[in-house]
C-alpha cells in the first residue's frame, strides 16, 4: 500500500459525501453525507501523518481525534435543530422549510 | 511488491468502505442507509488500524458507531413517522449533483496522481502503541489548549442541543 491508495479511498468518500449533500431531499441523509466528508478528512490526516511527516510525529492522529469530537458535537446540534424543525413544520425536507426565503 | 495477505485484507477494507458509502448515497430506504453508514465507519476504523493508529481506530468505533450512529437512528425514528420512508430524488438535481461530484473527483484524482512528493513514499517505521504518546501530547504538550477548547465546545454543544430541542413553554 502506498499513500495514494489511502488518498483515493479518501477522495471517493469525499465525492460521495458531496453527492449525498447535493442530491438528497432529507435532512438526516444530508447529515450522513456530512459524516462521510468528515471521515474522508480524518483519513487524510492519519494517512499523511503516517507517510509524510517524520515517523515519530503523530500530530495528525491527534488532529483526527479533535475532528471526531467536532463531528460528535456537530451531529448533536444538527439533530436538535432537525427535531425543532420537525415539530414546527411536520417535515424535514430542506425544500419545504423555506419560511425565510424572500 | 508481492501480493500477500496484508494487501488482500487492505483491498477488502477499501472495497467495503467505498462500496457501503455508495449504498449510503444511493439506497432509497433511510434505515438501510444508516446501517450501511455503520459499515463504512467500521471499515474506516479498519483502515486506521492499517495506518497504525490503534487508539484512533478504537475511538472511531466508540464515538462514531456507538454515539453518532445511534443519534442518527434516533433522529430517523423520531422524524419519519413510519420507518419505510422513501427518499425522493429529482432527475435534474441528480444530474447536476452527479456532474459536480464527478468534476470534483477528477480534479482531486489528477492532483493526487500528479504530485511528485506523494509518489512512492515509503511507510515510516512501525510505530509503538500510540495511546501513551497521544495522552502526553494532549495533556502536556502542544495540544493542551485545543483540548481545553474542545471540552468547552462540547459543553456548549450539549447545552445548545438540549435548549433547541426542548418543547417550547409559552407563558400566557
Amino acid at each position: 500500500m502506498s499513500l495514494q491508495h489511502y488518498l483515493v479511498i479518501s477522495i471517493s468518500l469525499f465525492t460521495l459525501g458531496i453527492f449525498c449533500v447535493l442530491t438528497r431531499r432529507n435532512a438526516i441523509s444530508i447529515l450522513m453525507g456530512i459524516e462521510l466528508i468528515l471521515n474522508s478528512c480524518n483519513l487524510n490526516f492519519v494517512a499523511f501523518s503516517r507517510y509524510v511527516t517524520p515517523p515519530d510525529d503523530i500530530s495528525g492522529q491527534v488532529i483526527a481525534l479533535f475532528g471526531i469530537a467536532l463531528a460528535a458535537a456537530e451531529a448533536a446540534v444538527f439533530l436538535a435543530i432537525i427535531l425543532a424543525i420537525y415539530r414546527e413544520f411536520r417535515t424535514i425536507s430542506p425544500d419545504e422549510t423555506d419560511t425565510l426565503k424572500g | 511488491m508481492e501480493f500477500g495477505l496484508k494487501q488482500l485484507v487492505f483491498y477488502v477494507f477499501a472495497l467495503l468502505t467505498v462500496g457501503s458509502a455508495v449504498i449510503v448515497v444511493t439506497i432509497r430506504n433511510i434505515v438501510y442507509a444508516a446501517f450501511s453508514l455503520m459499515m463504512t465507519l467500521f471499515s474506516v476504523a479498519g483502515l486506521y488500524v492499517f495506518l497504525q493508529a490503534d487508539f484512533l481506530a478504537a475511538t472511531q468505533v466508540v464515538v462514531y458507531v456507538g454515539g453518532i450512529l445511534v443519534l442518527i437512528l434516533f433522529g430517523v425514528m423520531m422524524t419519519s413517522g413510519r420507518l419505510d420512508m422513501k427518499l425522493k430524488m429529482e432527475r435534474g438535481q441528480l444530474f447536476w449533483g452527479g456532474l459536480v461530484s464527478l468534476l470534483i473527483f477528477i480534479l482531486l484524482l489528477s492532483v493526487i496522481t500528479n504530485t511528485p512528493q506523494w509518489k512512492n513514499v515509503d511507510e515510516g517505521a512501525s510505530l509503538e502503541p500510540t495511546t501513551h504518546q497521544i495522552g502526553e501530547m494532549i495533556m502536556r504538550q502542544e495540544f493542551l489548549l485545543p483540548f481545553e477548547v474542545t471540552s468547552i465546545l462540547l459543553l456548549v454543544a450539549l447545552i445548545g442541543a438540549a435548549l433547541i430541542s426542548r418543547k417550547e413553554v409559552r407563558e400566557e
